[in-house]
């Protein structure tokens, strides 16, 4: 259109009131509204052809809506502006087709979950609980049994990752910004890394197992087991976001360490890492978050338990995914499933939670401490 | 940075003590570096160790009895069926997700949008398996009739349409939501740090937004969209949780509408507390498998990375 | 193929900061117009302001009226990317896009604009820009290879022959030659006279040789202190501006004595 309002101009400024060449050949402003009423109502009929719903007509909606729209400016503004209202519609609707998912599983959870956090839930295990106990709950409306187990497992497990990942995967991310200086080792560890963050869970899961089930027998499940499993995914993470902390620290800083005769490994300790622990600690945080909803490995490594056990070393443990896991699977008492579903949704609550809680504190660590990485 | 580190080695001056301190301290974080591949050699060793019997033992003592190829081949596939499904949905809208948030958001709100879509990546996988179970599937199950009536004759919806929804579809369907953040974040990341100087100059030409974001977004984001989903597609092919719960699991067919299919994390997570002897090994030699592809994705994405960087490392 | 520029009135903000107060010029068809004024006196933002490119920084907008051969820029349901496509525009740093070949980076305003061009014109437009740049026998041998590999006034240059290539009506030029050597400079200020007579140009510089060797008209914008809005303080035909300015705050920077 811009090619037309160039060529066919008549003469500067002739009259004050004629229209702006500038505007010429523009969609009317109601165009586009126009057309979503359109869209909805030529929804909804045919959506009554089919078999109303409202699924349906929101999708038929949005396709006339997708198809009739940048054909219409495109007919009156030309190709371009028909093309690029076409993207600007197509990107809307993605975003919202990617937000009604978020929204239903949140919702989902909220829904099933709320009514199944109990006093029973929080601080009962499912030891000796029962099917007989489950298909009585109908009539009496209280569940038994509870996730307490499942919590334990979760934080000792979780902590002994922790405490294993955490020390490695520092301490590379040190040697590779603050040793390696680009050498063939350095590229190797980082190279590796990018490997293993790219294993798959169950396989983590399936390494842990076969470790510990050539060295101590096969079938050995413990807590302690299922932390190895999940130490092998927790580290990558670790070892990159450090790294990328470490690098961010200004290397006039080092510069004025060492100017001062200080140690490298002084410098290390006492310039560098104070001045990146923020984003560090963030990072190990939003590390914790993931493995602690990891259910791939755990099924593989740390069995299935109904009883509170807080030693890693012996025993089965189950953690809040696998709880959530067995409890849909395989219902406590097959014939009446509704208790052990709500029991799951509630965990499944309880374990959002504390992964929104995790993702909190991460955010608010790195605020709290954000002017030290500023002063880039 | 650290070429600058290297000119002024310490250790010449200062005292005694610190120079120990020194040496432990880089003997330690070398010591770190190295367990990684200790680690890794050990994953790949125990596997191979563990799956050994697998391939010695005789064709028809394996599930399925005609050998192990005839075992893991079904379970490959259903793999990439999933992930493909996966892929086609979420790439898409994971980048046009993207766009919304670097370009076409107002700013007042893309920041926002940017936390919500982290915190799609942050809800554990067994939740979303158990959504797609029981919300999801059960809603799908009328357009799996629909498609199974009346587009019959494709082989993907070859009918009778599986009643309870829990469909190779329905898990790909999952497994695209789960991966959707991972093309968004990243995408949006480099989307974001397009030059204003080029974004600037196909505005300046007359160019409208899409045509700007053609001109210039794109191509500077193309090398980061490709590891995007790379990273995606590896992470749909290891995920176990959403297609143990969601997918009723049974040999390979092609409609995608009925039950049937599985794959390899499926397979091991759904057998492998019950699984001892021989049946231990078959399990670890498929996880080995599954392993093995990965790998292979993540080399490839690197070397695609690779490439372009050459072509666009000119600037 | 040149228009002229009448502004009216004009205010330019950054939220609520004043960046740029009321101000009113006639600009004319196939002449050279410089800004010129200290450093933070709104002058870059006044110029983007020409072409609305201002509205691509958050918060910045414009009131008043931009007349280009009497119709408002900023009239009701403008699209600023029609307004782009007449008003062109070359940046302070040189910014090809890094992905293009030579060829297609002088294309790269056309192709959006009229997608089919054959490729027998697609050359002849190839070459008329580039020569109308002065960059043509510099590059026809190789105008495959891309665009970022040439020299930083090359660069500019192409720039220019990217932005003459859609055919304008006018062209902005912010700083072209802040981040280049002097030899670039002088190839860059040639040029602006050779391209002056078929567009309105107008060039924010900080150079005030510059401003004297190359423009006819010349705009002094001063600002009065920090928070303070840019201002025009005069506008004159550039001999005038230099020689016998009417102002003393035109005189004190002009002549040295300020700035």
């Amino acid at each position: 259109m811009s090619t037309s309002t160039q060529t066919s101009q008549p003469g500067p400024g002739v009259s004050p009131v004629r229209r702006s060449k500038l505007t010429r050949g523009q969609r009317p402003r109601w165009l586009v509204p126009v057309v979503g009423v359109v869209a909805v109502v030529a929804g909804a009929a045919l959506a009554a052809l089919v078999g109303f719903g409202i699924a349906l007509w929101a999708l038929f909606a949005a396709v006339i809506f997708l198809v009739v729209g940048p054909l219409a400016v495109g007919l009156i503004e030309g190709s371009r502006a028909g093309k690029d209202s076409l993207m600007t519609f197509l990107v809307y609707t993605a975003f919202v087709l990617a937000v009604i998912p978020l929204v239903s599983v949140i919702w989902t959870v909220l829904v099933n979950g709320v009514p199944g956090l109990t006093g029973n839930m929080l601080w009962t295990s499912m030891n000796g609980v029962t099917g007989l106990q489950d298909n009585t709950a109908g009539s009496s409306g209280e569940v038994v049994g509870g996730a307490y187990h499942a919590i334990v497992g979760t934080v000792s497990i979780t902590f002994w990752a922790t405490v294993m990942s955490v020390p490695v995967g520092l301490l590379t991310a040190i040697y590779l910004v603050e040793y390696s200086q680009g050498g063939w080792l350095g590229k190797a560890i980082t190279f590796f890394v990018d490997v293993m963050t790219g294993i798959p869970s169950i396989v983590a899961g399936l390494f842990a197992a076969a470790l510990f089930g050539m060295i101590f027998g096969p079938s050995t499940r413990t807590g302690f087991v299922a932390a190895v499993a999940l130490t092998v995914l927790m580290i990558p993470t670790v070892v990159k976001n450090t790294e990328e902390m470490l690098r961010i620290v200004p290397n006039e800083l080092r510069e004025a360490s060492y100017a001062l005769g200080v140690r490298k490994w002084r410098t290390i300790l006492k310039v560098v890492i104070p001045t990146a622990i923020s984003g560090i600690a963030s990072g190990v945080t939003l590390a914790i978050a993931r493995v602690i909803g990891e259910t791939a490995p755990l099924l593989v490594t740390a069995g299935f338990a109904t009883a509170i056990n807080w030693n890693s070393f012996s025993g089965w443990m189950t953690t809040l995914p696998t709880f959530i896991y067995y409890q849909i699977m395989n219902p406590t008492s097959p014939t009446n499933p509704d208790p052990s579903l709500q029991r799951a949704w509630a965990a499944a609550l309880i374990l959002i939670i504390i992964v929104m809680l995790l993702n909190l504190v991460a955010r608010l660590i790195a605020r709290a401490f954000a002017p030290k990485t500023a002063g880039r | 940075m650290s070429t600058t580190l290297s000119a002024r080695k310490p250790g010449t001056s200062s005292s005694a003590g610190g120079r120990a301190g020194d040496a432990v301290f880089s003997g330690l974080s070398l010591a770190a570096g190295i367990l990684i591949f200790a680690v890794l050699a050990a994953v790949a060793l125990f596997l191979l160790l563990q799956a050994l019997p697998t391939f010695t033992a005789p064709a028809a003592e394996i599930t399925g009895g005609a050998g192990f190829f005839s075992y893991i081949g079904p379970l490959v596939v259903g793999t990439l069926i999933a992930s493909v499904i996966a892929l086609l949905i979420a790439t898409p809208v994971g980048i046009l997700v993207a766009l919304y948030i670097s370009h076409y958001a107002p700013a007042r709100i893309s920041t926002p949008v940017g936390y919500v879509i982290d915190l799609l990546a942050a809800i554990p996988s067994v939740i979303y398996g158990a959504w797609g179970a029981t919300v999801l599937a059960p809603a799908l199950v009328p357009l799996y009739t629909w498609l199974s009536e009346h587009a019959g004759f494709i082989p993907f919806f070859t009918g009778p349409a599986s009643q309870t929804g829990k469909t190779m579809l329905t898990a790909g369907i999952v497994l695209a939501i789960m991966i959707l953040p991972i093309i968004t974040s990243m995408s949006r990341e480099i989307f974001s740090q397009t030059p204003k100087l080029h974004e600037e100059a196909a505005l300046a030409l007359g160019a409208t937004r899409w045509e700007m974001i053609r001109v210039s977004v794109l191509p500077f984001a193309r090398p980061g969209i490709v590891s995007s989903i790379m990273l995606a597609l590896g992470r749909a092919l290891g995920e176990t949780m959403a297609v143990a719960l969601v997918l009723s699991s049974g040999p390979m067919i092609a409609s995608l509408v009925k039950s049937g299919n599985q794959t390899i994390a499926a397979e091991i997570a759904l057998n492998f507390p019950e699984a001892y002897g021989l049946r231990l090994s078959e399990l670890i030699a498929a996880g080995l498998v599954l392993f093995l592809i990965t790998l292979v994705v993540n080399m490839i994405a690197r070397a695609i990375i690779a490439r372009y960087k050459e072509f666009s490392g000119a600037n | 193929m040149s228009k002229r520029i009448d502004v009216e009135h004009l205010n330019v903000y950054y939220g609520d900061f004043l960046a740029v107060q009321d101000v009113s010029m006639n600009i004319e068809p196939r002449s050279v117009t410089a800004f010129i004024g200290p450093s933070g006196c709104g002058k870059s933002t006044f110029l983007r302001t020409l072409n609305r490119m201002h509205e691509v920084i958050p918060g910045a907008r414009a009131e008043g009226k931009v007349l280009l051969d009497g119709d408002d820029l900023y009239g009701k349901g403008v699209d600023p990317v029609t307004v782009r496509s007449m008003v062109g525009m070359v940046f302070q740093r040189p910014n090809p896009f890094p992905t293009m070949s030579i060829r297609d980076n002088v294309l790269a305003g056309v192709k959006l604009n009229n997608k089919r061009i054959s490729s027998s014109d697609a050359d002849d437009l190839v070459e008329s820009s580039l020569r109308g740049a002065n960059l043509w026998n510099e590059v026809k041998d190789r105008l495959g290879k891309p665009g970022s590999g040439l020299s930083g006034g090359q660069q500019q240059r192409l720039c220019i022959a990217r932005a003459i290539a859609v055919k304008p009506e006018v062209i902005l030029m912010d700083e072209p030659c802040s981040a280049l050597d002097p030899i670039s400079t002088l190839a860059i200020e040639d040029l602006i006279n050779d391209i002056k007579s078929d567009y309105t140009v107008v060039i924010v510089t900080h150079n005030m040789q510059q401003a004297s060797r190359v423009s006819d008209k010349t705009a002094f914008f001063n600002i009065e202190g920090t928070g303070k809005p840019g201002r025009l303080i005069e506008y004159a035909p550039t001999s005038e501006i230099f020689n016998t300015p009417q102002k003393q705050e035109t005189e004190d920077y002009v002549s040295g004595r300020f700035g």
